[in-house]
């Protein structure tokens, strides 16, 4: 089997649509572009279909990449069961958005070179989940971090999505830059980057219980998961990130991208097996973030902000549940979460487009006669991630809270299951908003087509059944044994927490609309702080950009650069040089008699010097 | 005869020789004189080679000084070849309004 024909696919569209898209015919991009996703969610079907039910890993060495000393890194691609469930999900909702963004798309600029971008993001991010080395991951790791600058800035000509594509891009520099110190460290304890031999060597080491280089590494390794899976402190960047074109939103800062950081450490979960204390931060982290961007998608008025803020705290539901130990259940929810938040952000996509780009939530409000089918799918989504019962989200989010239920530090589970509450109310705050009440904006809406609809459809279909019928936990038990947990409380705590932030959102937002603005006013600073989400841009503004900027500015701008290179290294050279020739120039007189004059003394000195040798 | 000539009547004629091309080289203004003085010097060398050639009993001092000969012939005729171009170019022949060369 040729796994490297999965990562070729795309490549290929992207190389067609990039350097021909302008000159093609949308419908031929639209064929090249969505064939070549298709093609490889096919030879994903055909490739798990031969090998079912993946017990032992398919891996495949294509050609050695890199041998130097000891160290050998290969073109290694690999598939077990933790990449099965990544491979479905990745070109399954990439194909789904890729149909999509045919209609979302239509009447926009740059129509190619939004289909090669988001090609090549298709073969970065299956090179990424291929890979069987660390290195090999990171190469798709900075890949779809590229994608991800590119499409964000895809409204180019906006200064704002310049700047978000350069806050997303330099943001995830700071955790790339421990990703790869980790790697470094790595390669000097086990002297190979291989998953499988570091596995290996690591199964005889003790566990460490203090400090160690495994603990360190596997620190570093989460300070990379951080920026790209969007944890605090490194979180500030997606939510900029919504600058981008909907359906960029929804694959890579939602379903895909973003969770490359949760399926990064699923990945090497035998290295945080041994360090138990990185696992707890871990854990921290996660939930410190789950909260935190719940308070902010509290008072947040822009429906992909929403959306975007509840990401980064489903985020943090996962790398709670992988740092409790509970790694099914953190690719479980990354899975369900790729299904519904995809369809969060292509129905808020296709309320958007219906709107004509309006993204204000109060400028909607009462689309429901007028977009049937996304105000259907979209409560189903808006239900999944609530932890309503029986709905996807409900199974995933159950299986981390319930870890946490059962874990060392019970106390993480009330902090969670009230965040989930948080995120019920917040989304059904949104939903309603958008769906209920009078219509206060000014554009027609209108249903949109098709072609965008049914991608709709599909992932509803995925959001209510991915939890009961795709059970990630048991598939991957080989892999992770899951830990039977017998009590139905937590399962019926969470639930009620869900529930009850539903009702409270139809309590304010439809049965009684005046009541959220006394709420609001009644909460006077604290919705002030929430809205300006907790001031954290200002303060890294404050304290590291602006610093930052001054001192690029004042020493090195004009110090180093202009006065150490410029004038004092460039322009210095050049006025030695000057000086020196301005002597030598004088004895070029032209005069024959001064040259004369010259050889004359020169030949003189000559037979001293010799006559000084002789003597 | 010759033998009882001592050799340092020859090297001083030689060197008074040279010295005069030298000078005439330097302070002399019209070109074809300082053209003379080169020949001068070549011609005082000639001689200092034909001396030591004698003195040493070697053959070698000889040979230098024709193939000295035969270049000094080549250079005289490239030599007034140039300077009868300059001539015809200028109309002059005072080496100091000869100063192109200059930077």
């Amino acid at each position: 089997m040729n796994l490297w024909l999965i990562p070729l696919c795309p490549l290929i569209g992207f190389l067609l649509s990039g350097l021909l898209g302008k000159r093609l015919p949308k419908q031929l991009v639209n064929i090249i572009c969505v064939g070549s996703v298709a093609a490889s969610f096919g030879l994903v079907i055909y490739l798990l279909s031969n090998i079912y039910p993946v017990n032992t890993p398919v891996t495949e060495h294509d050609f050695t990449w890199i041998q130097s000393g000891g160290l050998k890194i290969g073109f290694d691609l690999s598939v077990d069961r933790l990449t099965a469930v990544m491979l479905l999900v990745v070109t399954g909702v990439g194909l789904l958005i890729h149909t999509y963004s045919i209609g979302y798309m239509s009447h926009e600029e740059g129509y190619g070179r939004f289909f090669a971008y988001l090609n090549l993001f298709m073969f970065f991010m299956l090179l990424l989940v291929l890979a069987q080395n660390l290195l090999l991951l990171f190469v798709g790791w900075e890949g779809v971090g590229l994608c991800s600058y590119l499409l964000v800035g895809f409204y180019f000509k906006e200064k704002f999505a310049g700047d978000a594509a350069n806050k997303a891009f330099i943001v995830n520099r700071i955790g790339d830059f421990g990703f790869m110190l980790g790697i470094l460290l790595l390669v000097i304890q086990f002297h190979t980057l291989d998953f499988a031999s570091i596995a290996t060597a690591v199964k005889g080491m003790p566990v460490e219980s203090s400090m160690g280089a495994l603990s360190i590494i596997t620190l570093l390794l989460f300070v990379g998961a951080c920026g790209k899976s969007a944890q605090l402190p490194l979180y500030v960047w997606l939510p900029d990130a919504m600058a981008g074109p909907t359906p960029v939103s929804a694959l890579i800062h939602a379903a895909t991208m973003v969770t490359a950081g949760v399926y990064m450490v699923a990945r090497v979960s035998f290295l945080y097996d041994h360090a138990p204390g990185a696992m707890h931060i871990v854990a921290l982290v996660g939930l410190a973030t789950a909260v935190f961007a719940a308070t902010i998608g509290l008072a947040q008025n822009d429906i992909k902000k929403v959306f975007a803020y509840s990401t980064v705290s489903q985020l943090g539901y996962m790398f709670l549940g992988l740092g409790l130990g509970a790694y099914s259940a953190g690719v479980f929810h990354l899975m369900t979460h790729a299904f519904f938040k995809a369809l969060l952000f292509l129905g808020a996509g296709s309320v958007i487009h219906g709107l004509s780009g309006e993204q204000d939530l109060r400028h909607m409000g009462g689309l429901r006669k007028a977009m049937p089918i996304t105000f259907v799918t979209l409560g189903i989504a808006s239900l999944s991630i609530s932890g309503f019962p029986f709905f996807a989200g409900f199974y995933s989010k159950d299986a981390i809270l319930a870890a946490a239920y059962e874990s060392a530090s019970p106390w993480m589970f009330w902090v969670g299951a009230a965040t989930a509450g948080m995120t019920a109310f917040y989304v059904f705050r949104a939903y309603f908003l958008t769906f209920f009440g009078k219509y206060r904006g000014h554009h027609h809406p209108h249903e949109s087509p098709f072609v965008m609809t049914f991608p709709l459809m599909v992932l509803a279909v995925f959001s209510i059944g991915a939890g009961k019928f795709l059970s990630v936990p048991e598939w991957l038990a080989p892999m992770f044994p899951v830990t039977e947990h017998g009590s139905m409380q937590p399962m019926i705590i969470s639930a009620s927490f869900g529930i009850g932030g539903i009702l409270l959102a139809t309590l304010l937002y439809v049965i009684v609309p005046s009541l959220s603005d006394s709420v609001k006013s009644a909460a006077g600073p604290i919705y002030t702080l929430l809205a300006n989400k907790y001031y954290v841009d200002e303060l890294y503004a404050a304290v590291i950009v602006k610093p930052l900027t001054l001192i690029s500015r004042t020493v090195l701008w004009r110090g180093v650069d202009e006065g150490l290179i410029d004038t004092g290294l460039v322009n210095g050279l050049g006025r030695v040089a000057q000086a020196l020739g301005e002597v030598a120039r004088r004895w070029q007189s032209g005069s024959i008699r001064n040259s004369a004059t010259w050889i004359l003394a020169g030949s003189l000195l000559l037979i001293f010097i010799l006559g000084l040798g002789v003597r | 005869m010759i033998e009882h000539i001592p050799i340092w009547w020859y090297l001083t004629l030689s060197a008074v020789l040279f010295g005069l091309g030298v000078a005439g080289f330097i302070y002399r203004k019209s070109v074809i004189t300082v053209f003379m003085s080169i020949e001068l010097m070549l011609n005082a060398v000639n001689l200092t080679f034909v001396t030591f050639s004698y003195q040493n009993k070697n053959i070698d001092g000889h040979i230098y000084s024709f193939f000295v000969m035969v270049v000094a012939a080549a250079e005289a005729a490239v030599g007034l070849a140039i300077i009868l171009t300059i001539f015809k170019n200028r109309g002059t022949l005072q080496i100091d309004e000869i100063d192109s060369m200059k930077l």
